[in-house]
C-alpha cells in the first residue's frame, strides 16, 4: 500500500495492511505445505543395488580386507565421503567391485592400484609418499618444531 | 625480535582469510578426469541395452575409424539436456556409441523415442563396471576413441552448445 492511502485513511489502511500480511502468511504456509508433498527430482536409477554393494563376503578375512579398503576409497560422486559411508549408487557399485575383486583373490593394494590407474591418487584417502606429498607428511613434524620454538621461553621459565 | 614479530599473527590471519576468500570466490574444479586418456580402451563386453540394437564391446572401438562413446542413463536429467546436441554431432559425421548405466531396456527405449537416438550401438552396464573401468565418474560423459582403440578425449558433464566446436576438433584430431 502506498503512503498516500496511509495519510488519508490511517485506520482503514492499517486494516488493509493486516489483511495483506495475513494473506501472505497463509500463502507462506501453503508453500511450505506444498514442499512436504513435492516429489524430489530423481537422480538415481530405479535398479536395486548390486549384489555385493551391501552384502558381506562369506569369507570373514576377505570381508575385513574389503571393508578396510572401502573406508580408504573416495566416493566419486559425493566427494567428501568414503565408499563405505556413502549411499550413492556409484559408491554401491564401487563396493561391489572391491568385494568381487577381493573375492577373486586380488590383494587390496592391487584393487587400489586399479582404481588409482583410472582416477589418480585422488581416489584413495591414503596418499602415497612422493615428492608432491612430502609437505603433507612433513607438516606434522614441522608444526611440532614450530610449537616447541614458540614455547621455548615457557620451558626456560620453569627452571629454578 | 618481538617487536618485529608483533604483527606476525595478524599477517597469518590475513593470509588465511585471503586464502579462504579466494577459494570461496573461485571454487575448485571438482571434475575427476579419467587417467586413461592416451591409453587403450580397457577390454569389456556389454550386452544390448535395447532390443534390436547391438551391445557394445571394446573390440567395436578398434574399428579403424574413431568412435565417440557417450555414457548416459535414462534416469539422468542432464542427459536429456545434451540429447539434441548428440543428434547435432551425429549429423556432422560423428559416429556415436553409448553405454547405458544401471538402466532397464524399456526405460532406455522410451528415452531414445523421446529424445532421439543418434547411437550405433548401446551396451548395458548394470553395475557401472565398465564406467569404472573407463575412469568415468558420472553421467553424462563422452569419450572419443581413435581407430586404434586409444582414448583421445573425455568430456565430463552434459555437452553444451559451446562445447560442440571443441568436440568436433577433437574428433578430427582422432582421425
Amino acid at each position: 500500500m502506498n503512503s498516500r492511502t496511509t495519510s488519508v485513511r490511517p485506520e482503514r489502511s492499517r486494516g488493509a495492511l493486516a489483511g495483506v500480511s495475513r494473506l501472505r502468511s497463509t500463502r507462506t504456509v501453503l508453500v511450505l505445505l506444498a514442499y512436504l508433498v513435492a516429489a524430489p527430482a530423481l537422480a538415481d536409477s530405479g535398479l536395486p543395488p548390486a549384489q555385493w554393494a551391501n552384502q558381506q563376503l562369506p569369507d570373514a578375512r576377505q570381508e575385513a580386507q574389503a571393508k578396510a579398503l572401502m573406508e580408504e576409497l573416495r566416493c566419486l560422486v559425493c566427494q567428501g565421503q568414503s565408499i563405505a559411508d556413502s549411499d550413492a549408487e556409484l559408491a554401491g557399485d564401487m563396493r561391489a567391485l572391491v568385494r568381487q575383486r577381493i573375492a577373486a583373490g586380488e590383494k587390496p593394494d592391487q584393487v587400489r592400484a586399479w582404481l588409482v590407474e583410472r582416477y589418480g591418487n585422488w581416489v584413495t584417502y591414503r596418499p602415497p609418499v612422493e615428492p608432491v606429498t612430502w609437505p603433507l607428511w612433513a607438516a606434522p613434524v614441522l608444526l611440532l618444531f614450530v610449537g616447541a620454538w614458540l614455547l621455548r621461553k615457557q620451558f626456560r621459565r620453569r627452571r629454578p | 625480535m618481538n617487536r618485529r614479530l608483533r604483527f606476525l599473527p595478524l599477517l597469518v590471519l590475513i593470509a588465511f582469510v585471503g586464502a579462504v576468500a579466494w577459494r570461496i570466490s573461485k571454487p575448485a574444479d571438482e571434475k575427476i578426469a579419467s587417467k586413461l586418456i592416451g591409453q587403450p580402451v580397457p577390454e569389456f563386453t556389454l550386452p544390448a541395452a535395447v532390443p534390436g540394437k547391438a551391445g557394445l564391446t571394446s573390440r567395436d572401438l578398434v574399428a579403424g575409424q574413431p568412435r565417440m562413446v557417450n555414457v548416459f542413463a535414462s534416469w539422468c536429467v542432464p542427459c536429456v539436456a545434451e540429447a539434441p546436441l548428440l543428434g547435432e554431432l551425429e549429423r556432422q559425421g560423428v559416429a556415436i556409441d553409448a553405454i547405458a548405466i544401471r538402466d532397464k531396456p524399456e526405460d532406455v527405449a522410451a528415452f531414445l523415442a523421446r529424445h532421439g537416438d543418434p547411437f550405433g550401438r548401446i551396451g548395458s552396464d548394470l553395475e557401472s563396471r565398465v564406467q569404472l573401468a573407463l575412469g568415468s565418474s558420472g553421467v553424462p560423459e563422452s569419450f572419443i576413441v581413435d581407430g586404434r582403440g586409444i582414448i583421445r578425449y573425455q568430456h565430463m558433464g552434459p555437452i553444451e552448445p559451446g562445447d560442440v566446436p571443441t568436440i568436433l576438433r577433437e574428433w578430427e584430431a582422432a582421425k
